[in-house]
């Protein structure tokens, strides 16, 4: 189970991700526990494997307008499906690998994968509760689930 | 992702050849279109460890910005390589680990620098410019 702690790590994270790689902070609310089924998945998901002293995965799911207005807000010019997978591997894979600052270097990262609708194949173990960071960024909403041993 | 893309460099007048490694295209293109430091030019850019290492064999560059996290060869792998080939290769990791462990490891190994990801245009450069002094190549 997470401590209160463990996860101001991940909002922290994100709330740095946006400010920082999009030039225009999120507002990231409280996390909160997935009750009934599972998490949210939007049409681009970005997941991380975590192995080592903890065990779990960490995603990152948003919609296509959404990615589409961070590309050009970080002045990529090529507005392609290819780009915005891309991006939500790197946004995953960033947030993943700042939480070492805090977990140590035993928290262990894979690359990237990453999911083009096709919300089955994204699987959260079931013994493990996931809890939910929203973000609202302009008019966008995007959600970073966590899901640790 | 993007192949290893090594262009032919005939550089003049004291420019030093760049290769970025990023197994992020947007990343990779984002470092190539806010780089602000005219003695730098891109000459290659790699989506793994590799890749890179394969691009360097054939043009070493004299700058490299280095990910750690890749398929195929890790940047710290990478960085290793790098070095058996050209000792004095100035490497900047850019890298969205964040704890101390790592950042001493990629020293040890060889890199000069390290940024954090994420970044702005201002904190590459001025990472940059920090690592050309380090080297005594700075205007």
């Amino acid at each position: 189970m997470m401590t209160k702690v463990e996860l101001e790590t991940f909002v922290e994270g994100t709330t740095h991700y946006f400010a920082t790689a999009a030039n225009q902070p999120a507002s990231v609310g409280s996390p909160y526990i997935v009750q009934e089924g599972k998490p949210t998945i939007q049409e681009f998901t970005g997941m991380i494997s975590i192995a080592g002293k903890r065990r779990g995965i960490v995603y990152f799911t948003a919609s296509r307008p959404m990615l589409t207005v961070m590309l050009m807000r970080m002045g990529e010019t090529e507005l392609t499906q290819e780009n915005m997978c891309d991006l939500v591997g790197e946004v995953a894979n960033t947030i993943s690998g700042n939480a070492r600052r805090d977990f140590g270097k035993d928290f262990m990262i894979s690359v990237p994968t990453v999911v083009a609708g096709e919300p089955e194949k994204i699987v959260t173990p079931d013994n493990i509760r996931s809890f939910v960071i929203p973000i609202n960024w302009r008019s966008h909403s995007a959600q970073l689930v966590v899901c640790l041993e | 992702m993007a192949s290893a893309n090594a262009k032919a460099s005939p550089l003049t007048g004291g420019k030093l050849k760049l290769m970025i490694c990023d197994d992020s295209n947007i990343i990779r293109r984002k470092i190539e279109r806010e780089l602000q430091i005219e003695r730098l030019q891109v000459i290659a850019t790699a989506a793994n460890g590799k890749l890179a290492v394969e691009a360097f064999r054939k043009d070493p560059a004299d700058v490299v910005t280095m990910d750690i996290t890749m398929p195929e060869m890790d940047g710290i792998e990478c960085v290793e390589n790098l070095v058996k080939i050209k000792p004095d290769v100035l490497i900047l990791i850019i890298s969205a680990l964040s704890d101390k462990a790592t950042a001493i490891e990629a020293l040890k190994k060889g890199a000069n620098g390290f940024l954090c990801k994420p970044f702005t245009d201002r904190q590459l450069t001025e990472a940059l410019e920090e690592l050309l002094r380090g080297a005594g190549n700075d205007d």
